[in-house]
């Protein structure tokens, strides 16, 4: 890319480059600085605050929100996988009584935003905010676990499906050995970046007060005080954003990784993991 | 059901602010992305640097601790609003704006390397090509995932409703509070109102998706 946009940097140009870096440098490092300033002015920086991870329930209780928010996170991809698959095939099903009410369900769902599932089932149903935020997060990713795979399974070559049917399978049975397998193969990075998602989206159990780890944060920071609240909010944003990086690498990977190995390879992780949006169908590798 | 018939005039309000929310955040993240990819592919090493940051950072972070940043530790910083909807304008546009740089950025991707190619052939520089011949067609490949974003960008609207904004969400959960005996028919109302917003955004995104596509 870089040698295409713009020739190869002559000396004059590396050194309006050089002059840039250093100036765009000088900026991002000034307004870090500025903020920096502006926060130590108000003493967040002082020992006294930070002191506070020393003690070892500080740990107990991220520890504590973390994993309620790995928890959730987990079941809840655990149990929408399945259901995603399922109506997967509904939704490609070749009677249209099946296939019209899946397609209106799963429209249904992926045009919800996930919090008002959470506060729906809370409400409605009276369960606990556990229950609703692993509900509402399977609700969601079902739609987009589903709308994934059936990109996957269109972007598959057409033989695939006919030869499962010349050899006497049924449409189901062609589907189901057949083409699914390959679809969930192929489309791995787009639902491991799925799982970003998922993961991010449990922290809207804050605001269905489940105990999840912003939570955890804002407990921590009424009980010790304000003060405080800054120190441990900085810490737990650090503790999502590592998590998220490393799940998003790992798409990477099995993306540089599938490529090579499988038959149909692996399409692209879309780049765009907030929106439900469907990875392009990509012509045979 | 009565209950969302007496409360028409919330629900429009509601959806009122919730389009304004989206509209405005959306605008500033567009420009934002836009700059933000450009950056991405940009000569200046600092640059690409700032905007790899930025995008791996906010693409990570979950979106309520967006909002709670924008929202409590911004004030801290002297940045004070009169207004909680100022706050979350800029926690969703700052947020939105990583993905819409990503998406562009794989739209600069997506153009074959000939058109930049045959660009600098005749002479352009780096802002000619880009400006002239790059993102006019990145941009019509990625105006699908565009819009996909900005669906995404009014559900996620629905977060301020929890941060002292009123907005669609907003007010569905002072009407559930309000009308205990009839949560159901309440939330359900502003679920309808949410669907009037993005399922035709969603059918627009795949109309669009049909007309601009470029035959290569």
């Amino acid at each position: 890319m870089t040698s295409v946009l713009y020739d190869v940097p002559g000396p004059k140009a590396r050194r309006v480059s050089l002059i840039g870096s250093v100036v765009g440098t000088v900026l991002i490092l000034g307004l870090l600085a500025w903020i920096g300033m502006t926060l130590a002015q108000q003493g967040i920086f002082e020992g006294r605050r930070w002191a506070i991870f020393t003690r070892g329930d500080v740990w107990t209780l991220l520890a504590y929100g973390l994993g309620a928010t790995l928890t959730a996170a987990a079941l809840a991809a655990v149990i929408a996988f399945p259901l995603g698959l399922m109506f997967c095939l509904l939704r490609i099903s070749l009677v249209a009584w099946i296939r019209i009410p899946a397609r209106v369900v799963l429209e249904f769902l992926r045009g919800m935003p996930v919090v008002l599932m959470m506060l729906f089932v809370l409400l409605v149903f009276g369960t606990s905010s556990f229950v609703a935020v692993v509900t509402g997060l399977v609700l969601y990713n079902t739609a987009i676990f589903a709308e994934i795979i059936r990109a996957g399974i269109q972007s598959l070559p057409k033989g695939q499906r006919e030869a499962g049917l010349t050899i006497g399978l049924t449409s189901f049975q062609s589907r189901l050995l057949i083409e699914l397998p390959q679809a969930v193969r192929r489309m791995m990075p787009s639902l491991v970046a799925q799982l970003v998602v998922l993961l991010k989206d449990t922290s809207l159990g804050y605001i269905v007060a489940y105990g999840e780890l912003l939570r955890a944060v804002q407990v921590m920071a009424d009980f010790l005080g304000n003060a405080f609240l800054f120190p441990i909010f900085f810490v737990a944003a650090a503790i999502y954003i590592v998590i998220n990086i490393c799940v998003s690498r790992l798409a990477i990977w099995i993306e540089r990784r599938g490529s090579t190995k499988t038959a149909g390879g692996v399409a692209p992780a879309p780049t765009a993991v907030v929106a439900p949006e469907l990875p392009e169908v990509t012509e045979r590798k | 059901m009565e209950v969302i018939l007496e409360n028409l005039p919330l629900y429009w309000e509601g959806l009122l602010r919730t389009l304004f929310l989206s509209v405005v955040s959306g605008i500033i993240a567009l420009v934002l992305g836009t700059l933000l990819a450009a950056a991405r592919v940009s000569p200046v090493a600092a640059l690409r640097g700032f905007s790899t940051v930025y995008v791996e950072i906010l693409r990570n972070t979950p979106l309520t601790i967006a909002f709670f940043f924008a929202a409590i530790v911004l004030p801290r910083l002297g940045v004070t609003f009169q207004q909680f909807e100022v706050a979350a304008i800029i926690a969703l546009s700052a947020y939105t704006a990583a993905f819409i740089a990503e998406a562009v950025r794989s739209g600069v991707n997506s153009v074959p390397l000939g058109q930049a190619e045959a660009a600098r052939s005749i002479g352009m520089n780096f802002g000619q090509v880009l400006n002239l011949i790059i993102l006019p067609q990145a941009l019509r490949t990625v105006i699908p995932p565009l819009i996909n974003i900005l669906i995404a960008l009014v559900k996620n609207s629905s977060v301020a409703g929890a941060f002292f904004v009123l907005e669609l969400f907003g007010y569905g959960r002072q009407l559930a509070n309000a009308n205990g005996d009839q949560v159901m028919a309440v939330l359900l109302g502003v679920a309808f109102f949410y669907l009037l917003l993005t399922i035709p955004l969603g059918i627009l995104a795949s109309t669009v998706e049909r007309k601009v596509a470029i035959a290569r």
